[in-house]
């Protein structure tokens, strides 16, 4: 059985340590790093990053709180709507988000600094309304209720009472978008301009359009670096500052007064506006070509020709074909790895840890730096696989694994070891023993760990900006590549492949809810009857 | 002993013919109810009968479908909580987990934006009123049952309200502290002047600490 822990961990010596190993020796000479410091533009990128992280970031939690506390503290309908429109968003592939904002925004706008925000707040609401919600739902309504019948108005109770008691939830969300924000690429390739290039763009930009590799490197461990700390920093803060709310069990929603409905009613219908109208913009675009209504755009998907004879460089049916034999191959890969995995390390007991933890590294790492590193590794023969169609799924697979292993893990190890015990003195030899006790049980996570690979593998951006040959795009990398030309069929292209992007994601998405839902209570339903 | 009550005349409650109802169903079909000033009268009922929704609705927190409060021949039906200067203590204390058992006390005041040195004058104050000399800066998750409840009771007196609410205050403590804790209420209570009405479903209880009883049907 323990052999079986060979192939994932191959997997990842070979496409995440050793690239990442030559993305060190790369960045870490002194010439590059010298340069790359000299360099005005360094500076510049770096403090926009982070400047325009903090913002989207403040931005983000001032506008999420008011949803947050409607959804939190009443019940009313449309709120589950509302929660699930909000998780859509945040689990829409990056291009999509700033290609709706491009669609939303009138032309002057669409590449300014407004755009970049916007689509940071839209985005990523769904993290402040569940995190702080989550604690926001258990705060005793009463206790509000002990405020103001000591004599606090409304804005006093929020300030003294309801603002630290949520703090540390606060402060969680905060780390979240900014870590999201801070290393935004998809959307600032879409929304940004030279001028306004995060860390992540710059990487890609000095490797792929400058062919400056040193500066690049340096550039992604810089990156690296920076994120290290914040995660550091943010899990000790939280550490500190955990405090516990003594809660009672799932509070009662109050009976809203009239003003309070009137409130709540006008945040939710506010935060649909704000979170809808980019999606529906995206899909009006894409129908308008010349100021009037038409196909057009969806029918010239099937084109890449401007005239007969004079191609486009974008194959849109093209792109859309492989992404999804690219996210079939993904899943596949993520499957058999995340699985092979999963066996391992719970067979593996203590040692198993450090294949767990190496599976989520990739997480932690930004794409772009994966994509980078497996371009400038495996770019000499015998290793030339650049020109190999799996490479990019590989990739995908590389940070769709660790979904895999974390949903089904758990299952495995809560499986009863009594019950294989038992499979083996009724005379099954091991391997069979192992089949009819644990296949069964993992089968279902594994689905689900395949859904949620197939999502990431067809909105994957960052990795594949550096691991796709020019001709043979993936959606997202036509989307923004339709986008940056000139030319309203182009744009109402992009926003047609969006479209159909985003429709294909959030449907995936909702399918695995479902079933997660049917699951568990399936599983609630058995536990009853036994 | 130390004064620590300015007493201005006695508030008068009066409720009248309040009805409340849940989803459709009514929980107070038009209860009605007196209480004089300085008077400490205990509500009893079954449990379902509607006791805490009537604090509720005199304390402002559940609008009435009809029906009046009046405080002092003022009705205060549609006045907000934090203006009608009805205190509450609540069946399980709300302390405010974040804050120090001082500030706890000083929140109505600190909300009231009295200055922080006459603030703590009246903290301490408090906190020998209900025997808790000392405890000034502890931690509210330290603090026994009965602490607790003390502090509860300290906090809700601190801004001097017309009206004391008092929801259950002390379910959930041993028999022994139970009775201690009723008498010294009871004394705390005279001795500050504070019109009162005692929720409880304890016919002892209600027996030993108010002058009247009042039932809800």
């Amino acid at each position: 059985m323990v052999a079986v822990a060979a192939p994932p961990a191959a997997f990842l010596i070979i496409f995440y340590a050793w690239p990442l190993a030559t993305l060190m020796v790369r960045g870490l000479s002194a010439d590059a790093l010298v340069d790359t410091f000299s360099r005005d533009r360094t500076w510049r990128v770096l403090w926009f990053t982070l400047w325009q992280a903090g913002v989207s970031t403040a931005l983000t939690l001032v506008v999420g709180l008011m949803p947050t506390w409607a959804v939190s503290r009443f019940t009313f309908p449309g709120r589950r709507m509302l929660l699930s429109l909000l998780t859509a968003v945040f689990v829409l592939p990056t291009v999509v988000v700033g290609a709706a904002f491009n669609a939303l925004l009138p032309n002057a706008l669409d590449r300014s600094i407004w755009a970049i925000l916007g689509a940071h707040v839209v985005f990523n609401l769904a993290v402040v309304v569940r995190t702080v919600g989550a604690v926001w739902e258990q705060l005793p309504v009463d206790l509000d209720h002990a405020a103001s019948t000591l004599g606090a108005r409304p804005s006093q109770v929020f300030w003294h009472v309801t603002l630290p008691l949520l703090r540390p939830a606060l402060a969680a969300a905060a780390a979240i978008v900014f870590l999201f924000t801070f290393t935004s690429f998809g959307v600032i390739r879409v929304l940004g301009t030279a001028s306004r290039s995060t860390i992540e763009v710059e990487v890609w930009r000095r490797a792929t359009q400058l062919g400056d590799i040193g500066g690049a490197a340096v550039l992604s461990l810089m990156q690296l670096l920076v994120l290290g700390l914040m995660v550091i920093c943010s899990t000790s803060l939280q550490r500190r500052h955990a405090r516990t709310v003594s809660v009672s069990a799932a509070q009662r929603r109050p009976v809203p007064s009239a003003r309070q409905r009137l409130l709540v009613s006008g945040t939710v219908g506010a935060t649909l506006v704000v979170v809808a109208a980019p999606l529906l913009a995206l899909v009006e675009r894409s129908l308008r070509i010349d100021g009037g209504y038409s196909l057009a755009g969806w029918r010239a998907l099937g084109n890449d020709q401007t005239r007969t004879g004079i191609t486009t460089g974008v194959d849109p049916i093209g792109a859309l074909i492989r992404s999804v034999t690219t996210a079939l191959w993904a899943t596949g890969f993520s499957v058999l790895i995340g699985a092979a995995a999963v066996v391992a390390i719970a067979a593996l007991g203590r040692s198993g840890k450090w294949l767990d933890t190496g599976l989520m590294l990739p997480l932690g790492t930004s794409a772009i730096t994966i994509g980078f590193g497996m371009l400038i590794t495996f770019d000499t023969s015998p290793f030339d696989w650049r020109a190999s169609w799996w490479l990019v799924p590989v990739g995908h697979a590389l940070v769709s694994v660790p979904f895999v292993v974390r949903s089904a893990l758990g299952v495995v190890r809560s499986i009863d070891p009594d019950l294989r015990a038992a499979a083996a003195t009724l005379g099954a030899p091991p391997i069979h023993a192992w089949a009819t006790t644990t296949l069964p049980f993992i089968r279902r996570p594994l689905a689900t760990g395949a859904g949620l690979a197939a999502a990431i593998s067809l909105g994957e951006f960052g990795a594949t900006s550096f691991l796709s040959r020019s001709g043979a795009d993936t959606l997202p990398i036509a989307i923004e590549r339709l986008l940056a030309r000139t030319g309203q069929l182009f744009h109402a292209q992009a926003f047609a492949l969006s479209t159909i992007l985003a429709a294909a994601t959030v449907t995936i998405v909702i399918l695995i809810d479902a079933s997660d839902r049917r699951f568990r209570h399936h599983r609630v339903g058995r536990a009853r009857r036994s | 002993m130390i004064v620590v009550f300015d007493i201005i005349g006695l508030a008068v409650l009066d409720v009248r013919d309040v009805h409340v109802s849940f989803d459709g169903k009514p929980v107070l079909d038009g209860a009605s109810l007196h209480v004089s000033g300085g008077e400490v009268v205990a509500l009893v009922g079954p449990s379902g009968s509607g006791k805490s929704t009537l604090l509720r609705v005199i304390a402002g927190l559940i609008a009435p479908e009809r029906g009046s409060v009046i405080v002092d021949g003022v009705d205060v039906t549609s006045v907000p909580t934090h203006r009608r200067s009805i205190g509450m203590v609540f069946q399980d204390e709300q302390l405010f987990p974040h804050l120090s058992v001082g500030d706890n006390i000083g929140f109505g005041l600190k909300v009231a934006g009295i200055p922080s040195h006459a603030r703590r004058q009246r903290i301490t104050e408090l906190l020998e009123l209900v025997g808790l000399d000392g405890l000034l800066e502890r931690r509210i998750d330290s603090l026994s049952g009965g602490e607790a409840k003390r502090v509860a009771l300290a906090r809700s007196l601190a801004p001097s309200p017309k009206v004391l609410l008092l929801d259950e205050p002390l379910t959930g403590l041993d028999r022994q502290l139970h009775d201690r804790l009723a008498v010294e209420v009871c004394e705390i209570l005279a001795r500050s002047g504070t019109t009162a009405l005692w929720v409880t479903h304890d016919g002892n209880e209600a027996a030993a600490v108010a002058d009247r009883i009042e039932t809800l049907k």
